[in-house]
């Protein structure tokens, strides 16, 4: 544990490091490269905010409504019928959606399994190995304006579905249902 | 299709709310996602400021393409369509690096700045076939190190926290695998309709 820590601690200020040695070494204007680099940040969080906003805003009614826990309570039975633990429904199902609230769901089954328990290593293990979804599409194809999404969200969800079907099977295989 | 997802979240809600009585739950997440929304894009300028610059230093430096020759044989199989020495190929590698250490907030400008590379290549407001595929290798996630799971198990008294690391890798290299063979198959599905 304390090499990983060590190491995530390290990381960044190494590859700061890195940089500037050889860009100095290169005789680089390295601050106004810097300075000239990052005014595009601004630029870019602001773009992002509209499109951030709408996403969330619509989350949130589908969330705050009910109608969210009531597709679950829906879904479950038929996710369950093809294996998936019943009290892991809901974090599968969410976490496409919101990072924030599959966050909380994960450390939620953690706590109330125990983090050695079958649910608390296959929460683990779904939290870890995919991202949000939706959230990168949007940030992603929005901060650089593109309209027509074509086949990224479907591809995406599909490939969501199968990393939680391939969590299950792993987590069973390693550590025994 | 993102249309209709977003709208009909929205839809589904309110209507929903009508029947069940949680208006005021809707109301207030309403305006509560708003505000959160907006803290989380104005909290993201330090992060895309500061890695942004650094990577344009890093770029004139030569690193990006130092990054880019080193994992040619990889990344131009993944991205027939971004010429070997375009820009596009570093940021899609520090992105990748990024991901792989798990530095989630230094991912997300190297990411966008390859999206805007690649938006330059393509000249077209619709995803681009390399676009599609980056996004996708990026929905799976390609996390080494989950230390934000490993946090949460600590603080539950995991007798092992790091346990599921080995899963999680697994895990992750799966649904890669999968996300870039689904995202093929759409592919040439969608060459061989534009034929017909």
């Amino acid at each position: 544990m304390s090499i990983i820590t060590a190491a995530s601690t390290w990381i960044i200020p190494c590859i700061i490091l890195t940089v500037l040695l050889v860009a100095t070494w290169l005789k680089l204007p390295t601050y106004e490269i810097f300075v000239e680099g990052g005014k595009e940040g601004i630029k870019m969080a602001v773009s992002l905010l509209p499109f951030l906003l709408g996403m969330m805003v619509s989350i949130s009614i589908f969330r705050g409504s009910g109608a969210m826990e009531a597709m679950i309570n829906f879904m479950s039975p038929f996710l369950s019928t093809i294996g998936v633990p019943s009290e892991i429904v809901p974090l599968a199902m969410i976490r496409p959606i919101s990072g924030t609230a599959a966050l909380g769901m994960t450390t939620e089954l953690i706590k109330t399994y125990g983090p050695d328990s079958f649910i608390g290593r296959l929460a683990s293990t779904m939290q870890g190995s995919t991202d949000t979804t939706l959230y990168i599409l949007t940030v992603y194809f929005g901060a650089v304006g593109i309209r027509r999404m074509g086949d990224a969200l479907k591809v995406g969800l599909i490939a969501d579905f199968i990393g939680i079907i391939a969590s299950i099977v792993i987590v069973t295989i390693v550590f025994g249902a | 299709m993102v249309n209709l997802i977003w709208a009909f979240m929205a839809i589904i809600g309110i209507v929903y709310a009508m029947f069940n009585g949680t208006m005021e739950e809707v109301n207030q997440a309403l305006f509560e996602s708003a505000d959160d929304a907006v803290t989380l894009s104005i909290g993201l300028i330090s992060v895309l400021v500061f890695w942004l610059g650094l990577m344009r230093v890093a770029e004139k430096a030569g690193l990006l393409r130092l990054l880019s020759k080193l994992f040619k044989p990889i990344v131009t199989r993944l991205f027939p369509e971004i010429p070997k020495d375009h820009p596009a190929m570093g940021y899609i590698l520090s992105n990748f690096t990024a991901n792989l250490f798990g530095l989630g907030n230094a991912a997300t400008p190297m990411g966008i700045k390859a999206m805007e590379q690649m938006k330059e290549l393509s000249g077209s407001d619709k995803a681009s076939r390399s676009m599609i595929t980056f996004l996708v290798i990026n929905t799976s996630s390609l996390t080494l190190i989950p230390s934000t799971v490993i946090a949460i198990r600590m603080q539950y008294d995991s007798i092992a926290p790091t346990e599921i690391v080995s899963t999680t890798i697994m895990a992750t290299v799966i649904t890669s695998i999968a996300a870039i063979t689904v995202d093929r198959l759409f592919y040439y599905r969608r060459v061989s309709k534009a034929k017909k």
